[in-house]
């Protein structure tokens, strides 16, 4: 019975079950929300909204080392590993959209391969190399693996937007006199945009939000990142856990990447290849 | 501007298929020169290895009297036009023209000067501006012609350039393109598979199939002296009718009648030991309604009685066509290859139908029986098996009636 106009019995099923996802979604981010505005001895109060609302989680968390450091550590390993991921993974998927060269496709297996591998079971191996290796307890501790494991993903993704590209604006290029190197980044890489960017979201959103790697290879908040830092919170008494600060440290790592993907969005679906070749 | 030599140019690709073979053609100064032929014949691969987007196998590239076989693109001074135009969407329209001399790092306010005036010549300053996604197919393309001439280059390649434009913009473009490639007097090679463009734009055509050169010539050579059934059959719209023929002592006897030989052409058809059976080809404009064919031209060639299947009127001419000899087909892989590329196999066309073209004054009807006439002076003998044109001495000697070039109609 597929019929264009729904009946107003399927327009209320319709809604209701949009309303049952939408609530699903949202209760855990709310009822964060409601968290970090509650006082420490009404974070067991079973009532949803605080009774006394207060921004004493906040003030206290945006004061304390124990988590501003992490949260510069976070942005800055953050930004580090991305840049990275984005240069070396447009570049390999290039390669990749454009060349055949010997080995090409055991490449993108290992690329698949390496996206597929379970991080737990590295974590082991790849603490004792970092302790071997200095590496430990540092920034570039966590960017380099977080380039290894964001690189398959930028190569998939960018290789797709390369594919999408017609080579014959890099023969157009070539014609015109620029060196490879010259049609990469004056013709090709501007058209990648939109996929650059997309890659850099996706790579950015899992550095940010790795927990695993960051509790595993840091040691002091010098290198820790917000995620793991939050473990490491204290409440006001050894008796009382810290539910409130934990909430609202929470809902401040949530909010760079709500901005983020607002404001890259628009620039993920502008399109810019429109009007390169006939149409 | 330069001469282009092209001299044993060999192209075979690494999977060992030979893309093109052996292919030899000086471009003179200035000169406009078309490749032309069906998809796959290689046309394209002869103008990237010009550009040098591919590599030559074997065989030397001189461009400007050096060879340029190691040089790239950008060292061997010359511009391209592609068939998708392939514009740069993220920069203007003065962008594009200008982006090769940024690249070579000319002065800001030089290209500024040279991008209007080619957009003055093309006609597109008041859309210097504006980016590629905003203008329209003819534009586009024009902008793409912008960006070549802009350069001031040695030489123009141009692949298909105005295949992408609807046919009433395509025949205005052309005349564009030619007035241009005059105006500046740029050496020019122009592939395309539409032997019209061919025809009416090149000082010079240069026919191609699997590869291998056929013929180059002037258009008025390919049309009247086609070296081959290839040639014959590629050149011309609506195309030449070839019928089976057979030599039956002094005449060539066809399914519409016995044409008379002339010595030339029994000397040169026994010479090629090609046996008595022959393909005869008779362009349509070569067939005239009999009562309006005056009595002086009547010996030199046959009339014939015909049923008239279709009658098609464009107002300056009229097209009849009706169907002769099925029992004996003509077969030749070049006849085959031919109708595989005007897609009559696919529409299940019948080969034996035979078109010609009259005055528009005929009185004949559709459906109706009429006596046409044949000039046994313009039809050309082919031999099936190597498809050589065993007329064409005959031809190039005798009096070759310049029969006015005109176009089909656009189909």
């Amino acid at each position: 019975m597929a019929t264009a106009t729904l009946t107003g019995r399927q327009r209320g099923g319709w809604a209701a079950a949009n309303l049952v996802v939408i609530v699903l979604a949202l209760i855990p981010v709310v009822w964060l929300l409601s968290l970090s505005f509650k006082t420490p001895g009404a974070v067991t109060d079973p009532s949803f909204w605080p009774a006394h609302w207060t921004g004493g989680n906040y003030g206290g968390i945006l004061t304390s080392a124990q988590f501003l450091r992490p949260l510069l550590n976070s942005i800055g390993i953050g930004l580090i590993s991305t840049f990275i991921s984005v240069v070396l993974a447009s570049m390999a998927a290039y390669a990749i959209a454009r060349l055949s060269f010997p080995g090409k496709s055991v490449l993108i297996g290992l690329a698949l391969l390496i996206a597929m591998f379970p991080l737990i079971a590295l974590v082991t191996p790849l603490f004792t190399i970092e302790r071997t290796l200095g590496l430990f307890n540092t920034w570039f501790g966590l960017i380099i693996p977080y380039v290894a494991f964001g690189l398959p993903l930028g190569i998939y993704t960018l290789s797709a937007f390369f594919r999408e590209i017609p080579w014959e604006l890099e023969k157009a290029a070539k014609m015109d006199g620029a060196t490879p190197f010259q049609a990469f980044t004056l013709v090709i890489a501007p058209l990648a945009a939109p996929g650059m960017v997309t890659t850099a979201i996706l790579v950015f959103l899992a550095c940010w939000n790795d927990f695993l790697l960051a509790i595993s290879f840091t040691s002091t908040i010098s290198s820790r990142t917000a995620p793991a830092a939050m473990e490491y919170f204290s409440g006001g008494s050894v008796f009382t856990t810290p539910t409130g600060p934990i909430a609202a440290a929470a809902v401040v790592i949530t909010i760079p990447i709500i901005i983020f993907v607002l404001f890259f969005q628009r620039r993920i679906v502008a399109g810019l290849t429109s009007g390169a070749v006939k149409g | 501007m330069a001469p282009i030599t092209l001299d044993h140019i060999t192209k075979r690709y690494p999977d060992g298929s030979l893309a093109v073979n052996d292919f030899n053609l000086q471009i003179q100064d200035g000169e406009f020169v078309i490749l032309v032929g069906p998809s796959g014949c290689g046309k394209s691969t002869t103008l990237n290895m010009i550009a040098g987007l591919e590599d030559i196998t074997s065989g030397e590239l001189l461009i400007g009297g050096a060879v340029v076989n190691n040089k790239t693109p950008k060292d061997r001074d010359i511009a391209m036009v592609f068939q998708s135009y392939a514009l740069y969407p993220h920069m203007s329209v003065r962008e594009n023209m200008g982006f090769a001399l940024k690249l070579a790092k000319v002065p800001k306010d030089v290209i500024n000067q040279k991008v209007e005036e080619a957009a003055r010549i093309l006609d597109l300053t008041q859309h210097l501006d504006r980016k590629p996604a905003n203008l329209s197919g003819g534009q586009r393309q024009r902008v793409a012609m912008g960006r070549a001439i802009v350069r001031d280059p040695a030489a123009f390649l141009m692949d298909e350039p105005l295949s992408n434009l609807d046919a009433k913009l395509r025949v205005q473009m052309r005349t564009q393109v030619s007035r241009i490639q005059r105006r500046l007097g740029t050496t020019t090679v122009y592939v395309t598979h539409d032997q019209v463009e061919a025809l009416t734009l090149g000082d010079r055509v240069a026919v191609m199939r699997s590869g291998l050169l056929q013929q180059v010539g002037t258009p008025g050579e390919l049309y009247h002296q086609p070296y081959n059934l290839f040639v014959a059959g590629f050149i011309g719209s609506p195309a030449m009718n070839f019928l089976p023929g057979s030599l039956e002592g002094g005449a060539l006897r066809t399914s519409l009648g016995d044409f008379p030989l002339t010595d030339e052409v029994r000397r040169e058809v026994e010479g090629a030991n090609a046996g008595r059976d022959v393909i005869v080809g008779i362009r349509p404009e070569d067939f005239e309604d009999a009562a309006l064919v005056p009595a002086e031209n009547r010996a030199r060639g046959i009339t014939f009685k015909t049923a008239i299947d279709v009658l098609e009127s464009i107002g300056s001419d009229v097209f009849v066509y009706f169907s002769r000899g099925r029992d004996t087909g003509v077969s030749s892989a070049e006849l085959d290859e031919l109708a595989a590329d005007s897609g009559s196999t696919d529409t299940g066309a019948d080969a034996e139908t035979v078109t010609a073209r009259l005055d528009a004054a005929t009185r004949i009807r559709e459906g109706a029986d009429a006596e046409l006439w044949a000039d046994g002076a313009a039809i050309h003998v082919f031999d099936p098996a190597t498809g050589r044109n065993l007329s064409l001495a005959a031809k190039a000697g005798g009096p070759v009636p310049p029969a006015p070039q005109q176009e089909g109609p656009i189909t």
